[in-house]
């Protein structure tokens, strides 16, 4: 089951290759996140549209391993932009995927860019 | 530099390393811990946490970076096996060796198993650590597969073997707890409490066995018996030792160190073993001949043996150990103290027993009824701290000590309060901080609330027990500083609930950045302050959870509950758990053309799992279609109202409880409140509807229904109060308008009526004021607010149906049909269930 994680890797903005587009803007809600399925993927994307700012990391919560990242409220710890998993409360920052509230391994985050009212996630492969 | 070996990396071991690296001779010294389990320390005393959530991590002393962070050599997995004292070294089981100048024997014990026969069977467990338990929940994970109504039994009714016997319970299975001696817990509980304690665990599902001899475990390589007479056999899959322990004393006994008859290593006071250059410490020490068996003196010891190894040789350990214990049991209060049992010779004791409500309090008093020598405390253990206190620092009691126990109805006095103690009063044993200690850190600013408190001096960091204390300590300093204890909800917020819900009223916001940008502290909004900005605007204006859906909680935004794979369970309402026989098909026609795996729930409903997201408006479109709507289980909002048949059907029955149990739940249903509420009608006085385990409870009686409000289930069971006596439909319904009503204005963020009710400043008396005699003058707005909830509900599932742009939500992918490929399922009697997690 853990081998699942190996699937997600951070992913810097200078190592994309692959600009997948994912949906449209008017998909997401508004403060809110919606999963993107892209080849063996699940991957959450949320509309931080209080800053302005558009996130993506793993669905998959590293606490249980299930996969609900994007059903989780976003917020901030501290001004750090976050997520909080619905199964139980972990909270992950959506700036570099560390878990702020335990210490369970950082999840995967990934660039995003919006153009013409799309969304699009960068990914190495 | 001198070289330290620490051999046992347990919680004992761990807190030797914590104060050692804490000293500032330190830096002269190198540590090596070595441990023999897998991992590093953990707390044991929590061990019974891991079967809620199955999180080792959680448990750690610390991470494995902090021994590296602090120069200490962590090596787990490595037991040592020999100590040679004559070159002054150690050889672990990988024939590695070492030497040291100081050798600190922590290797704690092990579950003392009793030489039974079978008892080598499969299914027979210790209870010890993080491998024990996950050994445990394999074997009850396939006994549960395999037939429903599996058993365990605890061999042993001790602290340990009662917190294992709630463990089983847990797990799902059977439990029966067997005892030899003739009480439980024997040594903490004389033979009185003993018979309280035994009806109020078995009154949660414990089934105890007491003066029993195990003579051999029964089953054909695996336990399914245990027998102990010759026609006295009873049927288990499943058996946990729990009869004692052993100290781990094979090491000090191959190197010739002095042990005791009965095991563990002798020491003085400085923790020296009878070789100067070996220490010993936590429960592989016997000292006054004894082992302790709690944390607490075990971290004493450590503080010793650091002390007595930089130097500092005036650290010795006291005469007299503190053995007060509370058990951790959920629900269960027992505790004990100073001398429990206490022979006639030095003093009286005074003794108040209610068995109807599972309550015993024992105190013993010295002859001049001066000073408080112990006590026993089961069913309440709420005045434990402050009694552990009094007896600890001497303190001064009542002159007539019965007070001290007396329910404050019949002349019981309120404790003093917790300013009065002394300085040098110890609230954390574990950690031994004093008073003192913790209002010093808030009185120098270092610290400002309860969590630096925490973090400053480690109290409450240990077995808990202390905590409601330190929170009580921190908040008076607070207090007596002029400092304002906030309970603002979070850190986006300097308002507390009732303040939001006026600023909300008042202002007429009608969203969340509203409230934010306008009242807010510039962040951006978290867990915590959406769903409560949300349960407010559902009561002020009547919102359901659609409209603002992305600040809803977990089960709320898709309104269903999220079960443990992410997937959802339904709940339909069944008003009153009254169904025909055509709605009770559909349910079941529904059910299986989905495969939801079907249960009927504690609130008599029928509760359907396993619905992914995408399935979730497909059920509903099907069930409303029936004439179903939601049954808000999902929401901090009215679940069920139980009834009974009342005088329908019943022979007894004094009114039509279910009738009105409908018209009440069709009353309130859809309404948000600060947590969820349940209601109960019951037709007459044999209580069948369990209606005073409820926040608003009706019993039936000649003349109309008395009216019971504040109980609750749970964690906390309570029941509720007795609010107004003979009174008729219509002002059960005013009062319980009023009532609800103000306990949606007034609570805090998921406090349950009870809590609300019990905190109110004048209690039940003054909620009578203002609900019955409308002391505020504010009964009339009360209901008007509540009747336009009445007039305002609508059913959200309806709503969302209908609604294309709603129907949206609920879809796994937004750019995909699929569904969650990750889900597993496994079958499981009949039906199906969420494979396990790891
Ligand atoms: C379920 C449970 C609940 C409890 N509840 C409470 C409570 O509420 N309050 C309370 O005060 N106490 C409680 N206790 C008791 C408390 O946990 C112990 O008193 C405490 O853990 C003792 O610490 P220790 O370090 O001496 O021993 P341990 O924690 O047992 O640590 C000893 C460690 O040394 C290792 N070891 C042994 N021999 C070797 C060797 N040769 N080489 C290397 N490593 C070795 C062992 O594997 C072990 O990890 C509870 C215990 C259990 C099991
Ligand atoms: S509570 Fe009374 S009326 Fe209701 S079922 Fe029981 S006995 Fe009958
Ligand atoms: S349903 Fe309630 S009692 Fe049962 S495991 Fe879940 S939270 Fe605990
Ligand atoms: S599964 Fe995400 S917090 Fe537990």
């Amino acid at each position: 089951m853990e081998n699942i994680l190996d699937t997600y890797c951070a992913t810097n903005i200078e190592d994309v290759t692959v600009w997948f587009k994912a949906a449209s803007v008017a998909d997401f809600p508004v403060d809110g996140g919606a999963c993107v399925k892209y080849k063996n993927k699940q991957i959450a994307v949320f509309n931080f549209s209080r800053l302005g700012k558009w996130y993506a990391c793993q669905n998959l919560c590293p606490h249980k391993m299930e996969m609900v990242l994007s059903r989780g409220m976003i917020g901030d710890d501290k001004g750090v932009p976050k997520v909080a998993c619905p199964l139980h409360k972990k909270t992950f920052s959506l700036e570099n995927g560390e878990n702020l509230n335990g210490d369970l391994e950082a999840i995967a985050t990934y660039p995003v860019k919006i153009d013409a009212g799309s969304v699009y996630i960068g990914f190495t492969e | 530099m001198q070289q330290v070996i620490v051999v046992g990396n347990g919680m004992v071991g761990y807190k030797f390393c914590e104060k050692f690296v804490a000293q500032a001779e330190s830096k002269d010294f190198k540590i090596t811990v070595f441990g023999e389990e897998p991992r590093p320390a953990y707390d044991r005393v929590h061990l019974s946490e891991f079967f809620e959530n199955q999180d080792a991590k959680a448990l750690e002393m610390a991470p494995a970076e902090w021994y590296a962070e602090h120069n200490v050599d962590l090596i787990t997995g490595e037991r040592v096996a020999d100590i040679n004292r004559s070159s002054k070294t150690i050889t672990t089981a990988k024939d590695r060796e070492f030497s040291y100048d100081y050798l600190v024997l922590a290797t704690g014990s092990s579950p003392f198993v009793p030489p039974i026969k079978g008892v080598e069977k499969e299914g027979v467990f210790v209870y010890r650590t993080i491998e024990d338990l996950e050994d445990m929940l394999a074997y009850a994970a396939k006994i549960n597969a395999e037939k429903p109504d599996g058993r365990a039994a605890i061999l042993g009714g001790g602290l340990l073997g009662l917190e294992a016997g709630k463990a089983v319970l847990d797990m799902g299975l059977e439990p029966h707890v067997v005892e030899f001696a003739s009480k439980l817990m024997p040594r903490q509980l004389d033979s009185r409490s003993s018979q309280v304690l035994q009806l109020k665990l078995e009154s949660i599902g414990l089934n105890i066995h007491l003066s029993k001899a195990t003579n051999q475990i029964l089953g054909d390589g695996k336990i399914t018996a245990m027998e102990f007479g010759e026609d006295d056999v009873l049927d288990v899959d499943m058996l946990i030792v729990s009869a004692g322990i052993r100290p781990r004393d094979e090491l000090a006994r191959a190197c010739g160190l002095d042990v005791g008859v009965r095991g563990g290593v002798v020491v003085d006071n400085t923790m020296k073993t009878s070789d100067a250059h070996i220490y010993a410490i936590g429960e592989i020490a016997l000292y006054n001949q004894m082992i302790y068996g709690l944390v607490a003196p075990g971290y004493d010891m450590a503080d010793v043996a650091v002390q007595q190894i930089i130097g500092n040789t005036d650290k010795i350990m006291p005469a007299d150990i503190d053995m007060s214990t509370k058990l951790k049991l959920i629900g269960v209060d027992v505790a004990s103290f100073g001398e429990p049992f206490m022979p006639a010779s030095k003093g009286h004791s005074i003794i108040f027993e209610n068995k109807t409500q599972h309550l015993y309090k024992r105190i013993n008093v010295s002859h001049d009824g001066k000073k408080l020598l112990g006590g026993i405390l089961v069913g309440d253990a709420a005045d434990y701290s402050m009694l552990h206190q009094v007896y600890l620092n001497g303190m001064a009691i009542p002159e007539d000590p019965a007070q001290l126990i007396l329910p404050t109805s019949e002349g019981g006095a309120l404790l003093g309060d917790v300013m009065d103690l002394p300085d040098e009063a110890q609230i954390c044993s574990c950690e031994s901080v004093t008073k003192g200690q913790i209002c010093g850190v808030i009185e120098s600013g270092e610290a400002t609330d309860l969590g630096s408190v925490v973090s400053c001096t480690k109290a409450g960091t240990g077995c808990g027990g202390c905590k409601p204390m330190v929170a009580d300590l921190t908040n008076a300093t607070l207090k007596s500083l002029g400092i304002e204890v906030k309970d603002s909800v979070c850190e986006h917020f300097d308002y507390n609930r009732q303040d939001l819900y006026k600023i909300i009223e008042v202002k007429g916001y009608t969203t969340f950045n509203e409230v934010l940008d306008n009242h807010g502290n510039g962040g951006h909004g978290c867990e915590l302050c959406k769903p409560l900005i949300a349960s407010l605007m559902a009561t002020i204006h009547a919102d359901t959870a659609n409209k603002e859906y992305a600040i809803q909680d977990s089960n709320d935004r898709f309104l269903a509950n999220i079960q443990r794979n992410g997937t959802y369970s339904v709940v339909p309402r069944v008003p009153g758990g009254e169904i025909t026989p055509d709605k009770l098909i559909a349910l079941g026609q529904i059910a299986k053309k989905y495969d939801l795996y079907t249960k009927v729930t504690g609130g008599v409903r029928i509760d359907l799992f396993g619905a992914t997201l995408n399935q979730l408006p497909l059920i509903w479109k099907e069930l409303i279609s029936h004439g179903f709507e939601s049954g808000h289980a999902y929401g901090k909002s009215l679940r069920t109202v139980k009834t009974c048949v009342g005088s329908t059907w019943c022979r007894y029955g004094m009114d039509e409880s279910v009738s009105f149990g409908i018209e009440l739940e069709n009353r309130y249903r859809g309404i948000r409140a600060p947590h969820k509420i349940k209601g109960g009608v019951s037709g007459c006085i044999r209580e069948c509807a369990e209606a005073r385990g409820k926040d608003f409870g009706l019993i039936a009686v000649e003349g109309g229904w008395n009216l019971y409000v504040g109980g609750n289930g749970g964690a906390n069971p309570r029941h509720a109060e007795l609010f107004a006596e003979q009174i008729d439909n219509a002002t059960v319904i005013k009062y319980l308008d009023r009532y609800l009503m103000f306990y949606m204005r007034t609570a805090k963020p998921l406090q349950r009526t009870a809590a609300w009710q019990e905190r109110l400043e004048g209690g039940l008396d003054y909620l009578k004021e203002v609900i019955i005699n409308d002391k505020l003058g504010i009964a009339d707005d009360l209901e008007k607010e509540m009747q336009t909830l009445v007039n305002k509900f609508e059913c959200e599932w309806t709503q969302a149906v209908n609604d294309p742009e709603m129907m949206k939500r609920f879809n796994h992918f937004v750019n995909s049909e699929d569904e969650d490929d990750n889900l597993v399922f496994v079958p499981m009697r009949d039906q199906k269930m969420p494979e396990p997690w790891a």
